[in-house]
């Protein structure tokens, strides 16, 4: 079972390594992925640099080339893939059928797997994409375990899931809601709710977050700020006002670790690649602990306290949820 | 251009349904998309009552096409998905790419829904290989981009071989989750959701705290605060679109603001004849390059 770690920048990278990640997880300077956010990513030549840092502790680096191409500019996700093949990646990670298929075509010895967004969330739907020769799939962050383990039971590809990390409660791939009040969306231009369209005002000691002009969410003094992700603000229904969609947390499926060793997954995937090298390091330490152990121990595995204290500190709104992977989330 | 009729995005009672379909059969839409879409739980109509209407629909001239399930999770999804697909009479819109495999299996062509991730002329003309008639663009692509696609030649050799279809009317479906938010909004958990989304038909309106309109709650699936409104875009369609999609929305008795109604105002305005006043809650965004909630002129 891989410990795959997010890195947004090199020391990131440095981070995750030094600290025991399998592989690492990153993506090019521009729109051909889905962290596509300013300061972040790699350049060609920073990518090789990478790729030998990487390569010289025997470890993988993927490279996320994971947004839909525009019509008009085909050839930047068809540079994208190149350069990170002549840097010596070994892994492609891609949802678009046009890019799946240019990998597979040109490039028929590449490792390819399945982006989360293309939200493959079914059986069948792992058998369309089989066509383009992928020998891993991403699942969506909509699933039960229940689920997972059905679809482990009988997939004939491997299977990575998310971990931990930021949790995106739709199906990913399929939600638009950030163009719909911004413009711009995971699948378009690789951001949800851009910084860019973000204003903060202090209104009679509240502090309002804003998208796009919009009210997101208000503040009392001395609540915690999260930065406006829309689905995660509170707005009204009814009479009520709550958060409708879903509160400021964390996915951590620490307590599911045995379980999903079990059903054979072959890789744990850390959300994060907009996060800091500090930040890094302290999840991979506690992953790299933790799946240490279930390796070593899988029946009598329990989750230690002090792995939660961090994860907590470490977590939206310190708050952490086993989302989907739980029914009672539903 | 033709005008069609999308699936019923929300979940009404078994006669409701019925009777919409009785008034589309006597209208002079074009197409007609049947099924659920969105939750599998819904069982007011089976398969077979949808065949039923279907074949009403039919014999009253309408060409018409069963629209399948969206997010597709678990096993006895996959089994009912493939009964749709296996149908042997009517054409089958795919909303997810599990339905694309089943129906390419058979070499069956099939209709590529709004949520299947088509962005350009690559994946395009892929799914045309594999068997797509009909491409419904992803919502939140413009005019301008699905110009761009249609222009390149990898595309535009084939045009003839597959229609192009826009919604272009009705609260747009923006999502989809593994949350019930409709059951979440009554403090319900998914598996005791007494199927309460069958009260609200026009799903359940969502503001932000300046009372302004975000999202509308339908089960699973989260839509479009603003009922999005193409009516007055029609003649900028003209060379790229063939085939005009509304969706059906609930206020069936009053006949001045109901799906029936605005598919006369489309008709009548398709060369810009006969402009619509929209209301503040309707948009356009999408379709002239912009936030998807705005709504612009022209």
């Amino acid at each position: 079972m891989e410990l795959l770690c997010p890195a947004g920048s090199m020391p990131a990278l440095h981070a995750a390594i030094e600290h025991g990640a399998d592989a690492v997880y990153v993506g090019l300077k521009d729109q051909t992925n889905a962290r596509h956010f300013a300061g972040l990513n790699f350049t060609p030549a920073e990518l090789a640099e990478a790729v030998r840092y990487v390569h010289q502790r025997q470890r993988k680096i993927h490279v996320a080339i994971n947004t839909f191409a525009h019509a008009d500019s085909w050839q930047y996700w068809q540079r994208a893939v190149d350069q990170a093949l002549r840097a010596g990646v070994d892994v492609i990670i891609a949802a678009d059928m046009a890019v799946l298929g240019y990998v597979h075509e040109r490039y028929p010895q590449v490792e390819l797997h399945l982006s989360v967004q293309a939200s493959a969330t079914n059986a069948a739907a792992i058998e369309f994409y089989q066509q383009f020769g992928i020998k891993r799939v991403v699942l969506p962050r909509v699933l039960s375990m229940n689920q997972v383990r059905a679809l482990a039971r009988t997939s004939s590809v491997d299977l990575e899931v998310f971990a931990f990390g930021s949790l995106c409660i739709m199906a990913e791939g399929r939600c638009y809601l950030s163009s719909y009040l911004t413009g711009e969306s995971p699948n378009t231009a690789g951001a949800c709710s851009p910084a860019a369209y973000v204003r903060w005002d202090e209104q009679d000691g509240q502090l309002e977050s804003r998208l796009n002009g919009l009210l997101i969410d208000r503040f009392a003094a001395g609540e915690t700020a999260g930065y406006p992700t829309l689905c995660k603000g509170r707005f009204q229904v009814g009479h009520d006002t709550y958060h409708v969609l879903e509160e400021p947390t964390s996915l951590n499926t620490l307590s599911l670790l045995p379980e999903l060793y079990r059903e054979g997954i072959a890789s744990l995937k850390i959300e994060g690649r907009q996060r800091s090298p500090a930040y890094v390091a302290q999840l991979t330490k506690v992953w790299r602990q933790a799946i240490d152990a279930v390796l070593s121990n899988p029946t009598e595995f329990t989750v230690a306290e002090h792995w939660n204290q961090v994860l907590a500190g470490l977590s939206e709104g310190s708050q952490t949820t086993l989302g989907a992977y739980h029914r009672a989330w539903k | 251009m033709q005008f069609s009729l999308g699936a019923i995005q929300y979940f009404w009672p078994k006669a409701h349904v019925q009777a919409f379909y009785r008034r589309a059969a006597e209208s002079n839409v074009d197409i007609v998309y049947l099924g659920e879409t969105v939750c599998s739980k819904r069982r007011e109509l089976s398969l077979v009552d949808y065949l039923q209407i279907a074949h009403q629909l039919r014999e009253a001239g309408k060409q018409v096409c069963l629209s399948t399930m969206t997010l597709l999770e678990a096993p006895s999804e996959l089994r009912e998905l493939r009964k749709y697909c296996d149908n042997g009479e009517f054409m089958v819109e795919a909303n997810d790419v599990a339905a694309a495999q089943f129906l390419r299996e058979q070499q069956l062509p099939f209709i590529a829904g709004a949520a299947i991730n088509i962005y350009n002329q690559h994946s395009l003309r892929r799914m045309i290989s594999m068997g797509l008639k009909r491409w419904v663009m992803p919502v939140e692509l413009s005019r301008h981009w699905l110009q761009q696609l249609l222009a390149q030649p990898l595309i535009a050799d084939i045009r003839d071989c597959f229609e192009v279809e826009v919604f272009s009317f009705g609260h747009l479906p923006l999502a989809w989750s593994g949350r019930c938010f409709t059951a979440r909004s009554e403090n319900r958990h998914k598996d005791q959701c007494q199927l309460c989304c069958i009260n609200y038909p026009d799903g359940r309106p969502v503001s932000n705290q300046e009372g302004e309109p975000m999202f509308v709650l339908n089960g699973i699936q989260t839509q479009s605060g603003q009922r999005y409104n193409l009516v007055n875009q029609l003649h900028s369609m003209h060379g790229l679109v063939d085939i005009v999609r509304l969706s059906p929305q609930s206020a069936l008795y009053s006949d001045q603001q109901d799906t029936f109604a605005w598919l006369e105002k489309f008709r009548a305005n398709q060369l810009g004849a006969a402009p619509q006043p929209l209301a503040s809650s309707d948009s356009n965004g999408y379709w002239l390059q912009l936030a998807g909630f705005k709504q612009e002129l022209g």
